[in-house]
């Protein structure tokens, strides 16, 4: 970290954070809540310091799919969008995990369904944990809850893939994305060498090698039996994602009779309401994945044990409830509280549904 | 310390660079801040709000329903935040845009004329740094100084040469604020 500190929205701390870290590319296409990303990136001009590739393609479609071949050569590559841009990513994204490859996609989510509205939401949740495109894979998905994980999750996240050889996703949403906080961005690292490149990705395509058979990067196998094996590799790399990087961070929890569950900006919004609940003597806490996928289901089955009942907070219609409840197993109630379409849960919106469909 | 402050008017009349130059300010204290802003698709002529939060400690949440200060420059501001100030809370409001009276007795309720006051300075822009006097004379949370540095972080340098007139505006709405009503208050309650 350097000790410079600055003000800055979350989607322009990606951007800065995307260069500093190192990255080779980035592929994008406007769209609000999150063309900041992409204005900051044309504005710090990278590929005049650092080399980095910034471009607007024509397409969502065509900056998914620049990001699969940049990945097939090993680079760090990305893409942000906001949820309509990210439903038209969704082919890429599922190929990128059928081909194993890395690299970083960003959704500042917006309401919907359809073009819907510019505002916040977190209704791209399913999308996101359950495979929004086609076939058995997952997707590692960090939710910042802060203009500082904005800028964290760039490294994170590019780590992560890379070392799972899997497309990784930061979903965030209009609020984070668009709100001014401090933020210290992390020291400037230079890109990679090609010779690093080809050293830390014996996998990439970088042209003939004359002592070893050509690499193949590809989702395509025709036969069924292969296929079945590709699978079952898969599922064996999710479950060490599952056993190895869940992420979660909990507020207040020790002593807590109630337990808010909230990502992102709702989590925020529950740490407002905890100070306004504990004000009048309902001792609540707050457990927020960081991992929305792997889920941090074992914490929760262990809060369930402590506290006598759950309620979610999101900004859509009762999404991570599901994982909530199949997290605890019917050990306690867990209740959902949720705004749609671009509104914004208030603290004290919060508290009044806590009361209503918690406290007992 | 802790400020929560909304500031709302139409796009284009300096909401959301007037709460840039705050929080710019804030940080130049080694203070906590957040900005939040509220707006549709349109960037002039629409209604645009934008949420400060100024502490002493980490913030919670970004969004807050309830404010200590609301600075509301046109009607449809004064409709939506009058009745989201806390309780002893601050309403300040330019008597330019707003011709009804404040219904609440329970805040206090300051005018500014700044939008006269910039057109007699003959200078729209200055408006919101006349209003950031206003505020900054009732409710000196930063010092005018970290407002200059703020500014002059928050301005490209090819602007600097604005920073003497900026100030100037500043100076003024210190001095044209004007109390309109004190808070009743009932006893024992704080905010």
């Amino acid at each position: 970290m350097s000790e410079e500190i600055s003000l800055m929205k979350g989607n322009e701390a990606i951007a800065h954070a995307a260069i500093r870290f190192g990255v080779d590319g980035y592929f994008g296409y406007p769209i609000t809540p999150q063309s900041e990303v992409i204005e900051t990136l044309m504005e710090e001009a990278p590929w005049k310091t650092t080399g980095m590739v910034v471009l607007q393609a024509e397409s969502e479609l065509a900056a998914i799919n620049m990001v699969y071949g940049g990945a097939a050569c090993g680079k760090y590559v990305m893409t942000s969008s906001s949820s309509p841009g990210v439903s038209l990513k969704q082919e890429g994204i599922s190929y990128m995990a059928g081909a194993e490859l890395p690299g970083l996609i960003v959704n500042v989510q917006r309401g919907g369904p359809g073009l819907g509205t510019i505002q916040p939401s977190q209704a791209d949740y399913f999308q996101t944990v359950k495979g929004g495109g086609h076939g058995d894979y997952r997707l590692i998905t960090l939710a910042p809850a802060s203009v500082q994980e904005m800028a964290d999750f760039v490294a994170l996240g590019f780590e992560l893939s890379f070392k799972y050889r899997n497309p990784a996703m930061i979903l965030s949403d209009g609020v984070i994305g668009q709100m001014m906080e401090k933020v210290r961005l992390p020291e400037h690292r230079r890109r990679r060498t090609d010779a690093e490149i080809r050293e830390q990705c014996p996998w990439a395509t970088l042209g003939k090698t004359p002592d070893r058979k050509p690499n193949i990067i590809t989702s395509l196998e025709l036969d069924s039996e292969v296929m079945e094996k590709n699978n079952e590799r898969f599922q064996a790399k999710y479950r060490l994602i599952e056993a190895n990087e869940v992420r979660y961070e909990e507020v207040q929890c020790d002593d807590a009779d109630y337990l808010l569950v909230a990502f992102g900006s709702a989590a925020r919004i529950c740490m407002k309401t905890i100070e306004l609940a504990r004000a009048e003597g309902i001792r609540v806490g707050l457990l927020r994945p960081i991992t929305l996928w792997p889920f941090p289901t074992k914490a929760l089955a262990a809060r369930a044990g402590k506290v006598k009942a759950m309620l979610t907070v999101e900004l859509n219609a009762g999404q991570m409830v599901e994982d909530v409840r199949l997290a605890v197993n019917g050990a306690v109630p867990v209740q959902h509280y949720g705004r749609m379409g671009g509104i914004i849960p208030t603290p004290e919106g919060v508290l009044e549904a806590l009361k209503e469909k918690v406290v007992r | 310390m802790l400020q929560e402050i909304v500031i709302s008017g139409f796009g284009g009349q300096g909401v959301l660079s007037m709460g840039k130059i705050l929080a710019y300010s804030g940080i130049m204290e080694n203070k906590e801040v957040s900005w939040f802003p509220a707006y549709g698709p349109e960037q002039r002529g629409g209604t645009a709000n934008v949420t400060v939060i100024i502490s002493d400690r980490p913030i919670s949440s970004p969004v807050v329903n309830r404010f200590d200060i609301a600075i509301v420059l046109n009607k449809p501001s004064l409709d939506k935040f009058e009745n989201r100030v806390k309780p002893g809370g601050v309403l300040i409001y330019d008597g330019y845009a707003i011709d009804r009276k404040v219904q609440r007795k329970d805040i206090d309720v300051y005018r500014i004329n700044a939008m006269d006051e910039s057109m007699k300075m003959d200078n729209a822009k200055v408006f919101n740094m006349i209003i950031l006097g206003g505020l900054l004379r009732i409710s000196p949370m930063v010092e005018l100084e970290n407002v200059m540095k703020g500014l002059k972080e928050s301005l490209p340098e090819r602007h600097h040469k604005l920073l003497p007139m900026n100030e100037q505006a500043i100076l003024r709405g210190m001095e044209i604020v004007e109390r309109e009503q004190q808070a009743e208050v009932p006893e024992g309650i704080t905010h």
